[in-house]
């Protein structure tokens, strides 16, 4: 054990919402536990922000550097921080307001520790685009790269090409470009008629206009740098030299099919919740059919379908950082009134400002959605596409699964061992759900996720050892 | 709405209440004799100890206060190559079912002797057909070198093996529905009932007409029993499995707490916990079931956990099973035991030949829920 | 031995660096940095073999989420590249499919003597 502190609230993440959070709790004289995997405050949004690798701050541009307002206010409150600690198991009793105990690892140390609210802030992860050669060496999400050039200054080795559809493509060919990156190839891989989906949202777009012109501003910055783009693209393939490195990108515009020789592939389909712990915890889920994946249920202060577990970030949904923070805050703010430190008048008068923000952040949410929205082909891939890299399982073994009568990917996972890896399905549970539900013509929801089971991260088993008692 | 599955094409001889382990084999060994059988099972979330049981075929010490039990796990032990090699042949899957023998690690003095003096009796009991060994640890680790100092020994019975418990339920399930069979997924079966000859089975969505009914829906037996005249006392009991990384393979033998299965998977079992429905994990008996595996496989400490759960057991008061027909309501049939896959073979060969030779029967009076009556 | 082309570093705020090694060759790096930037900056690709068919992976999503950058880090196999952050000395090789446990055992015992 840790020590033996019961927390009044444990934040799961030190990203914007859970900094946030951690601000406001401990402002109104909550003790407060913030954990995170990483090494410092930022999550993956503001990641090394806290002693950033890059000489030149115009390459990640002012949004990035915008986080350090957060980081030094954190850094002044009064809270206890974890950091490389790696939540693996959360329990809770049977009766609401009692203890709940977090299991972690720090350092390779098994570490137990109790809060009597738990505020999730573990932010998004990319959603998996499964392609035929997606599993090459080379080929690395967009996330990926934008996550070397914060921690470490590094681009990725070139020729380059960058695939997929989504807000975080355009910037990260942006940022990647202004490194003097040479960018061979951007290929959009939307079908046509995304601009006309997405019309009847933009009236609400516009209430976030600076948002807006942000991103126009953007698509202005790359077609100056003068890259290649490609658009509508389909059949997009990774392919290898006999080294089984990447040795070329091939695609078809319209009835054409193209090639580009590269080292690297960058993809993108947009980011989704990362709901291994709310699937864990068992909490309620619901189908977000513009953003194609499972949301946790929560209400407007996050609360979720536990009476003591709150949800903020893009773990509740995509927010994007700014929302995120806002959403952290409005959960602090219900759980200070919920301990009693703060009345329900004062919850509503403070709450008043972030949520107006909120709503702000989140207007232009639908019209991107719709606008980014993924072709189906990464959604529910061709046959010989692998699905499950952990265990190889190929989108026709799914498939011949559902004609032999499994009616969700949890006999799927037990027919195939899909799902069974060391990444527990955070790189295949979306796409075996998704494909599951168009063979047997029933939406996702109806279908299903994996149940997720803890640790929600592998853990030595010395370290479960360690909190034998 | 209330659907009759009508059409004498569609209408099952019987129906199995229940698809795990159990109630595909018997539904297979129903087929073997020629009838035509459907399958009514729960969706995808179900309470599924046929996904979290261990993969044991189990002899050794099983029936140590029942000899009939020992009879069957071992007359099912000796029937599964051969059932093995059917899935095979009509599949293609290979279930991975090894029987070169199992060890059961004791990690005191007490431990072992209790042991030695139970497998003793159960030796005399069967009038010395019952092979079994003690072994000290220099003996053990003639078997498994990897065996830690803190382990006292281990008895070893050559007749115990292990399978691949998910490759089994799909070689099962495919094998089923290639020889015609048809599963329903409609929701939890509510009622039962039976109308002249034939039965009606109800469930959520839909409701099903055959002349034969057998309930193997593990605990879900406890609710339809009664409701065709037969009782089955049937409580949860909490086993956690730990499921670790891939690792090269070194475990050439199941034990009964440790197994490593042909991908190099580690599994870690099992507690004995009364938890009601709650199929959740606790960080103190997954930490215990972790220390103990160390202690008998030091190297274990370094293994990385990727999955852990509870599954339920199924268990009677005694632990035994029961097989029952019905009185009331001829043609009924109770198969209800929390070993589903070491009697996996018994449940396809004997046991489905007497439900589908419609005995009302007398060998299996060992098995009759009737012994739980006060 | 790397076998693919190295990220390029831009210039860095960092001073301190550090020296690893990636199957033993020599590499300094910002002691900031993830294995995992480690193995990508010394065109160490690909970084594993999976177990099931022997096939090449390599650092895919840097965040913790896909495990695919698991290596061989100080004798401790499968650990997770993009999770660890380095340290002067460290010795990083290939992870070649499952783990060998009593390998692990042999080289802890080595260790404590």
């Amino acid at each position: 054990m840790i020590n033996n502190t019961l927390y009044d609230l444990a934040i799961i993440g030190a990203g914007p919402a859970g900094m946030s959070a951690a601000i406001c709790a401990s402002e109104h004289g909550l003790k407060v536990a913030l954990l995170d995997e990483q090494a410092n405050f930022g999550g993956q949004i503001y990641k090394k922000l806290y002693q950033p690798s890059l000489k030149d701050e115009s390459i990640l541009g002012p949004d990035y550097y915008q986080g350090r307002v957060l980081i030094h206010q954190v850094q002044k409150s009064k809270i206890d921080c974890f950091f490389e600690a790696s939540v693996w198991q959360v329990t809770y009793p049977e009766k609401s307001d009692s203890t709940l105990e977090i299991n972690l690892s720090i350092k390779q140390q098994g570490q137990q520790l109790k809060a009597r609210k738990l505020l999730i802030a573990a932010g998004a992860q990319e959603r998996p685009t499964p392609f035929p050669g997606w599993t090459l060496p080379g080929v690395m999400t967009c996330g990926a790269a934008q996550i070397l050039l914060k921690t470490s200054a590094m681009t990725p080795a070139s020729p380059l090409v960058i695939a997929g559809s989504g807000p975080l493509l355009l910037l990260i060919a942006a940022q990647l470009h202004r490194a003097g990156v040479n960018i061979s190839g951007l290929l959009d891989t939307r079908p046509k008629g995304r601009y006309v989906e997405a019309l009847p949202h933009l009236a609400a777009a516009l209430n976030n206009l600076p948002l807006l012109a942000k991103g126009l501003a953007l698509m202005a910055e790359i077609k100056k740098a003068n890259i290649p783009i490609y658009k509508n693209v389909t059949e997009l393939t990774a392919l290898a030299n006999p080294s089984e490195h990447l040795e070329q990108v091939s695609f078809k515009t319209g009835n054409q099919h193209q090639e580009i020789t590269c080292r690297t592939l960058l993809t993108h389909q947009g980011v989704v919740p990362n709901v291994q712990l709310t699937r864990a915890l068992k909490l309620d889920h619901v189908w977000h059919q513009n953003q194609t994946c499972w949301h946790p249920v929560k209400d407007e202060w996050g609360q979720s379908s536990h009476p003591d577990i709150y949800i903020a970030g893009d773990a509740s949904g995509i927010t994007g950082a700014k929302g995120a923070a806002h959403t952290g805050r409005i959960a602090a703010l219900k759980i200070t009134q919920s301990l009693a430190k703060i009345s329900s008048y004062q919850l509503a008068k403070l709450a008043q400002v972030p949520t107006k923000k909120l709503a702000k952040e989140t207007c232009i949410r639908p019209f991107l959605d719709k606008l980014y929205y993924p072709a189906q082909t990464f959604l529910t891939p061709e046959d010989d596409t692998l699905v499950c890299r952990c265990e190889e399982v190929s989108a026709k073994d799914i498939r011949h699964m559902v004609k032999q009568g499994c009616t969700g990917p949890n006999q799927t996972k037990a027919f195939s061992r899909v799902g069974m890896g060391p990444c527990q399905g955070r790189l295949c549970g979306l796409t075996v759900s998704n494909i599951i539900a168009e063979e047997s013509r029933l939406t996702p929801d109806e279908v299903g996720y994996y149940q997720i089971r803890n640790p929600i991260k592998p853990v030595n088993l010395s370290e479960l050892i360690d909190l034998a008692k | 709405m209330t659907q009759f599955s009508t059409g004498s094409s569609h209408r099952p001889d019987v129906c199995v209440l229940g698809g795990g382990i159990v109630g595909l084999s018997v539904a297979l060994g129903l087929q073997r004799n020629g009838l035509i059988v459907s399958i009514i099972d729960e969706g995808d979330t179900g309470l599924r100890a046929s996904r979290g049981n261990f993969g044991l075929v189990w002899v050794q010490g099983k029936g140590d206060t029942l000899a009939d039990y020992a009879q069957i796990s071992r007359l099912s032990a000796k029937l599964w190559p051969q059932f093995a090699q059917e899935l095979f042949s009509k599949t293609g899957i290979n279930i991975e079912l090894q029987q070169k023998g199992g060890l059961f690690f004791c990690l005191s003095d007490d431990e072992l002797e209790q042991r030695k003096t139970m497998l003793t009796m159960m030796q005399k009991e069967a009038n010395g057909d019952y092979p079994f060994e003690v072994l000290d640890l220099q003996q053990l680790r003639n078997f498994i070198p990897e065996a830690g100092p803190e382990v006292v020994g281990a008895t070893y019975s050559p007749e115990d093996g292990h399978l691949n418990p998910l490759f089994l339920l799909r070689a099962l399930t495919e094998c089923f529905i290639k020889q015609g069979g048809k599963i329903h997924h409609s929701g939890k079966v509510c009622k039962l009932s039976k109308h002249g000859q034939s039965f009606k089975v109800e469930t959520e969505k839909e409701s099903y007409q055959c002349d034969q009914i057998v309930l193997a829906a593990g605990l879900g037996n406890k609710e339809l029993a009664p409701q065709v005249g037969l009782n089955a006392p049937l409580t949860p009991n909490r086993g956690q499995v730990l499921i670790c990384e891939r690792v090269k393979p070194f475990l050439n033998y199941p034990t009964g707490h440790v197994r490593q299965t042909n991908e190099g998977t580690i599994q870690l079992g099992d507690s004995k916990e009364d938890v009601g429905f709650d199929t959740g994990t606790s960080t103190q008996v997954m930490a215990t079931i972790a220390a103990r595996a160390s202690k008998m496989f030091p190297l274990l400490k370094n293994i990385r956990l990727i999955r852990a759960w509870g599954a339920l057991r199924i268990m009677t008061p005694d632990g035994y099973p029961i097989y029952q027909a019905s009185q009331t309501h001829q043609g009924a049939y109770l198969v209800t035991c929390h070993s589903g896959v070491t009697l996996g073979a018994f449940h396809h060969g004997p046991i489905a030949d007497w439900i589908a030779n419609d005995k009302q029967d007398f060998e299996l009076e060992a098995f009759h829920a009737k012994r739980f009556a006060i | 031995m790397p076998n693919a082309l190295p990220f390029n570093r831009l210039e860095t705020n960092s001073d301190t660096w550090v020296t690893l090694y990636i199957e033993d060759q020599a590499i300094q790096v910002p002691a900031g940095d993830t294995v995992a930037a480690a193995i990508l900056s010394a065109g160490l690709l690909p970084s594993r073999t999976t177990s099931i068919s022997s096939s090449q992976r390599a650092p895919y999503c840097l965040m913790g989420v896909c495990f695919e950058c698991l290596v061989t880090i100080d004798g401790k196999e499968n650990s997770q590249a993009c999770m660890t952050q380095v340290q002067d000395g460290m010795r990083v090789s290939k992870q070649i499919q499952s783990p060998d446990l009593n390998a692990a055992d042999t080289r802890e015992a080595k260790h404590d003597k």
